[in-house]
């Protein structure tokens, strides 16, 4: 094992993820589950943010066919993913996807199509620009598992 | 316990002691992050976990398992079945602890759960220091069911959480965790009890103890359960009858008690939802609709009948708590300003109709027979009513309904007015009942002696003691709960002159007219009830005794003072059922002090709709509850809140509150809070 290359991966994924949890890609719930995995589940995190991300595209597609006629909306079924994503995002430390479940509840509540249709777009992007980052988590992780090191537990407070 | 992080041994924490590990969980979500992650978390609790992410499939998990689990976990939005739903389904059938859960924070669903009986109420996101304790909801369940059965009698069916809802009992919305469901049932006796006499050892503290087996109730037992209810008659049974006609080897009346609780809340809320049973579809309700028939044969009410009548008392009452009183918390044991208060919180648990309830059983209790159906009607009041059905007890409620506002005392007044029988205690347990009523089966019972001790006193002391009443009532309520109200003949000229007091708000002019009237006719009650009671109530009845005097009075001797009632005293105050009668005269004048006019409406009110309430919940309860005095029983079953409250509405021209909390803007100067 290559002590320094782990050393510097290891520093690499702490910067990383402190990153994400600073600019509010994450927020204390994500850290409660790294704190879930262990030995005996290796990926669980992964594995949950996987099906969360695989939720918030079915979820947004459903949706989006529920805002596509501007006469026709169903608000009813547009208000029950919101909750739905709320209440994953919030599980899984999603912070900035919940914002804006938050922001998108309101404007169905008003039956405002149009705020709706940009907090879809929006909860859209927030999605799948987390994806990528943690995404790109992963891999460190990866690599420093491959270089022989472990994962250092990050505490964010 | 439970290690964060890496490393979550089996020894960590748990050495210390195991019973935590291994508990059996199932969670139903239809979110698959969620299911995973609380999976996950409860796994690192060591718990047994099984997931669900469909509640038709874990309702059909838990038939088939019976004894498999030891909780739930279930989330409020699901696609296929309403989460409440689910919560009601394994309340009943199962008899399991549930814990709600939901990323809606808003107090309404909260409470929501909490009125259901959800034994806690979770946000998401959940967190794993949350999980790690729901343990403690099994023990407490366990340790309700074996306080009930450590207390064969009877009519306290569960013990052990009672103590600890009471206090919190102030807070529905706080008391999420065991405050429902058994707790609830027990705590409400338990309150009542307390009140009066004592802890009554509920809390068992040996919680070590507490690994009662679970009876499980599987659709067959229950058609059985339900179909020696319906025999009985849904107000007469007691558990002690139904276990025998049940004939179910290592059955214990216990089991059947608590179950019967549940029933009894079970048809409370379909009486009040939907007024017909057949809503739920649930196995109890198929061809309930007869179980209650003899109730129904006593004036025609029909549980369905009562829950609406109760239904509508609660929720005037709770509005006319809420708006006079401004008290928001459901279970507002303080009799003296809110008998109705606690009513209402007790409505707003289960079905306003149990205040009423409570306030009839008492006048039920006097003997009559109907007393199933009087239950829900302040029958107490006047013999008259009840037999004209819901009616009356409507009226008395809408009468209550202006006390309410007062506070409870007020409500208690036009109660006790109403039921001259079994007024007071009937309105002691109106307040009290609140408590109770959020498990509404439980509450019925305790309504009749709930009611009254909820009202003259806090409520929370009103519950236990509606509890006990009810309890202690079974056995006598076929007698004649409802003297007043069953036995037209008795008083009816007082029941009406009741119910005009009370529809005139004026609790005071009332009262006095009232009083006079029911005082007579209370004795009748007096002489069937204090056999009964006397029996039946002893420890039962002490708390309501008070209580129920107290409704109007927010303390039981006011209550009783008020009791105006003289009847109403005489419910109250479960043993001294018969001293209420003689005392009730002078009790009467008394009391009148304090608010005496107003207090004795109240407490017909409260009776009269007490039972309505309870008597919806359960004729069942009222029968075998509360020896308490009739007052209580009566309304219990009988009448649906709703009847009662449009009939007493209508006859005080009031127009019937259906939100809970708007008041109707009775005037309730005159109650004595």
């Amino acid at each position: 094992m290559n002590t320094i290359v782990v050393g510097q991966l290891q520093r690499q994924f702490q910067d990383y993820i402190v990153s994400l949890y600073q600019q509010g890609y994450l927020d204390n719930q994500f850290t409660e589950l790294r704190k879930l995995q262990d030995e005996g589940s290796p990926d669980f995190v992964a594995e949950v943010v996987s099906l969360f991300f695989d939720d918030c595209a079915k979820v947004i597609n459903d949706m989006s066919t529920s805002l596509e006629r501007p006469d026709h909306v169903d608000f009813k079924q547009v208000d029950s993913g919101v909750h739905q994503l709320k209440g994953s995002s919030s599980s899984v430390g999603a912070r900035r996807v919940k914002n804006v479940c938050i922001a998108f509840k309101e404007c169905c509540d008003v039956q405002n199509r149009e705020g709706c249709l940009r907090c879809l777009q929006q909860v859209d992007y927030e999605y799948k620009m987390l994806k990528t980052k943690l995404q790109d988590l992963f891999n460190l992780e990866q690599q420093i598992l491959q270089a022989g090191g472990t994962i250092p537990q990050v505490s964010m407070n | 316990m439970i290690n964060s992080g890496h490393g979550r041994g089996p020894d960590s924490g748990s050495n210390s002691d195991p019973f935590p590990a291994g508990l059996r969980v199932l969670v139903v979500d239809d979110d698959p992050t969620c299911l995973m992650i609380l999976e996950r978390m409860l796994m690192t609790c060591l718990y047994r976990v099984t997931k669900c992410n469909r509640a038709e499939l874990a309702l059909s998990l838990l038939r088939k398992n019976k004894n498999g689990f030891d909780i739930v976990i279930s989330d409020v939005h699901m696609p296929d079945m309403d989460g409440f739903k689910l919560l009601e389904h394994v309340g009943l059938e199962m008899d399991l602890p549930v814990i709600m859960m939901s990323a809606d924070d808003s107090k309404s669903v909260v409470l929501k759960g909490v009125t259901h009986g959800a034994v806690d109420y979770l946000i998401k996101p959940v967190r794993i220091e949350a999980l790690k304790n729901i343990w403690q909801h099994v023990v407490r369940k366990k340790r309700n069911e074996w306080n009930v059965s450590e207390h064969s009698g009877g009519s306290i069916e569960d013990t052990g959480g009672d103590r600890d809802r009471q206090q919190p009992r102030e807070d529905a919305d706080n008391n999420s965790s065991s405050v429902n469901e058994g707790n609830w049932r027990s705590s409400s006796s338990r309150k009542r009890k307390e009140e009066e006499v004592d802890d009554q050892g509920d809390d068992k503290e040996d919680t070590s103890s507490l690994k009662k087996p679970r009876v499980v109730w599987s659709v067959e037992l229950h058609q059985q359960f339900v179909a020696a209810v319906n025999q009985l008659g849904v107000d007469k049974a007691v558990p002690k009858k139904i276990l025998e006609m049940m004939n179910v080897p290592g059955l214990t009346r216990e089991n059947v008690a608590s179950h019967l609780q549940k029933y009894r809340i079970y048809l409370r809320r379909l009486g009040g939802v939907s007024q017909h049973q057949g809503n739920m579809n649930h196995s109890f309700m198929t061809g309930q609709d007869p179980s209650f028939g003899p109730l129904s044969s006593l004036n025609g009410f029909d549980l369905q009948a009562l829950a609406v009548v109760g239904q509508l008392p609660a929720q005037s009452l709770a509005q006319l708590q809420a708006a006079g009183l401004g008290r928001s918390s459901l279970i507002k044991p303080g009799m003296s300003s809110s008998p109705l208060v606690d009513q209402r919180s007790i409505f707003n648990f289960e079905n306003p109709k149990v205040r009423f309830g409570d306030g009839h059983g008492q006048t039920i209790n006097n003997g009559n027979k109907q007393m199933s159906l009087l239950h829900g009607v302040p029958t107490g009041m006047e013999p008259k009513q009840f037999a004209g059905s819901h009616m009356r007890v409507q009226q008395q409620i809408t009468g209550v309904r202006p006390g309410q506002n007062v506070q409870s005392s007020g409500m208690v007044l036009s109660v006790a007015d109403h039921l001259p029988r079994g007024g007071p205690s009937m309105l002691s347990s109106l307040g009290q009942q609140q408590p109770m009523f959020s498990t509404s089966v439980s509450r019925r019972s305790d309504l009749t002696g709930a009611v009254r001790n909820s009202i003259p006193e806090t409520n929370n002391r009103v519950v236990p003691a509606t509890h006990s009443v009810f309890n202690n009532f079974p056995a006598d309520l076929p007698q004649n709960n409802f003297p007043l109200a069953s036995a037209p003949g008795i008083s009816i000229p007082v029941s009406a002159s009741y119910q005009e007091e009370v529809n005139s708000s004026d609790a005071k002019g009332g009262s006095s007219a009232a009083t006079a009237g029911f005082g007579n006719p209370c004795y009748d009650m007096f002489n069937n009830f204090s056999q009964q009671q006397q029996q039946h109530h002893n420890n039962k009845l002490n708390d309501w005794d008070l209580r129920n005097i107290g409704l109007a009075f927010s303390h039981q001797d006011t209550a009783s003072a008020s009791a105006a009632f003289s009847t109403s005293e005489a419910y109250s105050s479960s043993s001294s059922l018969r001293k209420r009668r003689e005392t009730d005269a002078t009790v009467v004048t008394a009391h009148g002090q304090n608010q005496q006019p107003p207090s004795r409406s109240l407490n017909h009110l409260n009776h009269v709709f007490m039972d309505g309430g309870s008597v919806r919940v359960k004729s069942e309860r009222v029968a075998e509850t509360v020896t308490c005095p009739p007052a209580t029983t009566l309304f219990n079953e009988q009448y649906h809140q709703e009847d009662l409250m449009s009939a007493l509405l209508k006859q005080e021209g009031i127009p019937s509150v259906d939100n809970e909390f708007d008041f109707d803007g009775y005037s309730i100067d005159n109650i004595p809070v």
